[in-house]
């Protein structure tokens, strides 16, 4: 017998709905064959089977909440159909074992084995709702102790508790209406709240002509549209100028684990996304790699699938870095708070027409401002704004991107 | 001249598993033994008969005591012959198996004494002349012998070691233990039990020195009650052997007025030291410390290619840790990621009631500062120990005050020895103790007394 269980369901989701089962019970199925579809706020996702076998039991119906790790259905092995293979990998007659020396150490080490607890987990897990999985194992082979979830505990008790929920809900008057928070609103709410727990955070300003970028964009946009097929817009540039100052300052694209700073070497952007149903975040990867043209692609491609509802989990997770662009609303100036492990988060606004002071004439220039929340952790004061004035340079003076300066 | 990958010198504990292991590894190997047997010390006059008269005595001892109380009339009576016969038999059978398993795992065994005779050679001296070996690796597994006493000499005949005590010809009047070790307090209860009289006499002022201390005291209170008698703090300066037995010159260890103590036989059993006459050590350059023991990192000598492992190298003197560094060693020089956990080595003593610990003690943890809490149950609450009329002892449990982790375990009474390894594998995957105390053990088993103890940890015992 084999349990399907809920998988992971992404950094932020703990929870997810059964859409459809492809299965009934009895049904034979083959190995990686669809078994049930999930859906979450933020994506929607299958599961499929481990091995061949049968669909024995359906534990969560249609409609049904369901939490990681949670069993959904379990699956006999062999069966009917999958009676073959049972046949052919008997056991050889037991030749010892001849491993050659200086074979690699055993495979299957390295993953560490958290789905089973300790009893004393399970119970504290149970009675704090805490994530097992968002413990960091220090038993054996990286398995979570005691010690692990009461450390996990008391890192939770010491982060100021959210405003102690009413003990009662409140009374509805007559001009006001209760809606429940959707899931998504929920977790938004969840990890802005961490982000400003965790992080000890603060924001610096700049602000940039964009008249340099501007002219540039009308004087190639129909061409570039037409080799390309995407239209030239000044996001790519800021993503450009982004892993331009991320390289001078990497502390930025850093995050912190326990005791230890993680740098990272790769450039995966999140460009936050407004959707219907809220903010989602994908990731544009390997933005060092890309050209104006691949970044444009990438976000014109993430936004239709954010649009569509279409966002795969792998789409949202493993950003380094990210941009809010607030200017799209019409945004003059904000504080943009950060998407944890993240350290920073660069804020766009709108571009508004205003005088400024160049070689001693007061003239009328595009200007937008810039902000970098950032994690103070982790980056100085001087990174900080060291970072802003790289990307400030950058798009003041496009030419420095093909010069690499 | 014959090639091997690795040759290991000593065919005991260490050696024999690392040589099946090197074996199973496919490495080309060789184990080079002197005794006519495979096993060393622990399989031919250690561990292994010592058991075997431990178990018979224990039966004896029941069948002449405690039958009655369990309604049951009998009358035992000793062969001491038939009873040395079936322990040589077993014990023969055992080094037959290590046989076996050589040629299994196609283990070369090069009977002879082995030394280092230069980098990756090793010359045996057998009965057929000297042979050299080539090999790539050496592994010393030469093990320990039991350490001297000046004026106290070791003839195997009134005065013996702990080898000699296994194969008395006949069951002292009066036995005079020399040290309060395990392989003192352990032969002398075999030997009480068929009828000697037993004094145990130890330097220290008290048993078992390395034990938990309230451990300790309960054993000793046991093994007095039993008849055994100790004189602790008292040093033996001398001994005078006579035509029927030996004289004995004691003092106290703090200094004062010296006496005598007649005994029919003397066992010396003040500890082991380790084996490396011989070996040919400073032919490549392996370094010793003060005490004679080769000093290791990660099992790696002094010299390149030469390891050492068990009783020569540093750390307790266990078979069960020569195993598992062997194990460690072997599959290190295969490549791959050989480990030994040496805070999780069980340590046992096969006395009745039984010894079983692993771990810290308590003394220990307070030496090292180290804030813990500790749960206790009686054997006397457990219903499987009771009605066994088996009720000595406790089992103590201790873990870390802070994350509840499983520091140590100590255990003395029925059977604890075949429990230990609970808390190993507990303590292997980093338990906390209520990990053990939420996990279901069988009823009615004395077992249920390890769970017990660790609800005590958190204050929570149920059946005390």
């Amino acid at each position: 017998m084999t349990d399907i269980m809920t998988p992971t369901l992404g950094e932020s989701v703990s929870e997810a709905t059964v859409a459809r089962w492809t299965k009934k019970p009895g049904d034979a199925v083959k190995r990686d064959e669809v078994l049930v579809e999930l859906e979450t706020d933020k994506v929607s996702l299958e599961v499929s089977a481990p091995e061949d076998g049968v669909l024995a039991s359906i534990d969560a119906e249609e409609g049904a909440t369901v939490t990681a790790g949670q069993r959904l259905a379990v699956m006999s092995a062999g069966g009917a159909k999958a009676a073959a293979p049972a046949a052919s990998p008997a056991p050889a007659k037991s030749a010892p074992p001849k491993a050659t020396p200086a074979a690699a150490p055993a495979a299957g080490l390295a993953k560490p084995a958290s789905d089973v607890l300790p009893p004393s987990v399970r119970r504290i897990v149970e009675e704090s709702g805490l994530d097992p999985k968002a413990m960091s194992g220090h038993g054996k082979d990286g398995r979570i102790t005691k010690g692990d979830a009461l450390a996990a505990l008391a890192a939770r008790t010491a982060t100021p508790a959210p405003a102690a929920a009413p003990a009662a809900p409140r009374e509805v008057h007559a001009r006001e209406e209760r809606v429940p928070m959707t899931r998504l609103r929920q977790t938004i709410a969840r990890r802005l709240k961490e982000a400003q727990a965790n992080a000890a955070m603060l924001t610096t300003f700049n602000e940039v002509d964009m008249s340099a970028v501007m002219a540039l964009r009308n004087r190639y946009k129909d061409a570039f549209e037409k080799r390309f097929g995407v239209r030239l817009g000044f996001m790519s540039f800021f993503v450009k100028a982004c892993v331009h100052a991320l390289r001078e300052v990497p502390a930025v694209n850093a995050e912190i684990d326990g005791s230890d700073l993680i740098y990272k070497n790769h450039y995966d952007i999140g460009v936050a996304v407004g959707t219907e149903r809220g903010l989602v975040v994908p990731v544009v990867r390997d933005c060092d790699a890309l050209s104006l043209a691949g970044v444009e692609a990438a976000i014109a491609e993430m936004g239709k699938r954010a649009r569509d509802g279409k966002l795969a989990l792998e789409d949202l997770q493993g950003g380094t870095f990210t941009i809010s662009n607030g200017g799209v609303y019409g945004s003059l100036m904000s504080t943009p708070i950060l998407n944890a492990p993240q350290s920073g988060v660069l804020g766009m606004h709108k571009i508004a027409d205003r005088p400024v002071v160049v070689d001693g004439q007061i003239v009328v220039r595009p200007m937008m401002y810039l902000a970098l929340s950032y994690d103070h952790r982790v980056v100085d004061g001087q990174g900080a704004v060291t970072f802003l004035v790289k990307v400030k340079e950058v798009i003041e003076d496009p030419q420095r991107l093909l010069l690499e300066v | 001249m014959a090639d091997y990958d690795v040759v290991i010198i000593g065919g005991g504990p260490g050696g024999y598993n690392a040589a099946i292991r090197a074996g199973q590894l496919g490495l080309k190997a060789a184990c080079v033994e002197m005794r006519g047997t495979l096993g060393g010390t622990c399989l031919n006059v250690g561990c292994i008969p010592s058991k075997a008269l431990l178990h018979a005595s224990e039966l004896y001892e029941m069948a002449r005591k405690d039958f009655a109380s369990l309604g049951i009339i009998a009358e035992a009576k000793l062969d001491l012959p038939a009873m040395m016969t079936q322990k040589g038999q077993s014990v023969d059978t055992l080094t037959k198996g290590i046989e076996f398993l050589f040629r299994k795992n196609k283990v070369d065994w090069i009977k002879g004494a082995g030394r280092l005779a230069g980098p990756g050679v090793v010359e045996v001296e057998g009965e057929g002349g000297v042979t050299t070996l080539k090999t790539k690796a050496v592994v010393l597994a030469t093990g320990s012998e039991p350490s001297p006493l000046p004026g106290v000499e070791v003839d195997q005949g009134r005065i013996v070691d702990s080898t000699g005590a296994l194969s008395l010809p006949e069951v002292p009047k009066r036995l005079v233990v020399i040290g309060a070790g395990v392989i003192g307090l352990e032969l002398g209860s075999v030997w009480r039990r068929l009828g000697a009289e037993v004094t145990v006499v130890e330097f220290l002022d008290r048993i078992t020195p390395s034990l938990d201390a309230e451990t300790a005291k309960t054993l000793q209170r046991a093994l007095t009650k039993q008849g055994m008698t100790f004189e602790l703090g008292v040093k033996v300066t001398g001994a005078k052997v006579k035509k029927a037995g030996v004289t004995l010159s004691v003092e106290p260890a703090a200094g004062g007025e010296a006496r005598t103590l007649e005994a029919d036989y003397v066992l010396l059993a003040i500890g082991r030291r380790p084996v490396t006459r011989g070996l040919g050590l400073e032919t490549v350059g392996v370094k010793t410390d003060a005490r004679g023991f080769i000093e290791t990192d990660h099992f790696a000598t002094s010299a390149p290619g030469v390891y050492a492992i068990g009783d020569v190298t540093h750390g307790p003197m266990l078979a069960h840790k020569a195993e598992d560094e062997a194990v460690a060693c072997i599959e290190t020089l295969a490549g791959h990621a050989g480990h030994v956990n040496y805070g999780v080595i069980p340590n046992v003593i096969y006395t009745y009631p039984e010894v079983a610990t692993v771990g810290a003690t308590e003394e220990e943890l307070k030496a090292q500062g180290i804030a813990y809490k500790s749960g206790k149950f009686p054997f006397t609450a457990n219903s499987r120990a009771k009605v066994n009329h088996e009720a000595e002892g406790f089992v103590k449990v201790l873990a870390d005050a802070a994350t509840d982790r499983i520091l140590g375990v100590h255990m003395i009474g029925p059977s604890v020895s075949e429990m230990i390894g609970e808390y190993c594998v507990a303590m292997e995957f980093g338990a906390a103790s209520e990990d053990v105390a939420r996990t279901c053990h069988p009823h009615p088993t004395r077992s249920e007394a390890l769970r017990q103890a660790a609800m005590g940890v958190e204050g929570w015992t149920m059946q005390a």
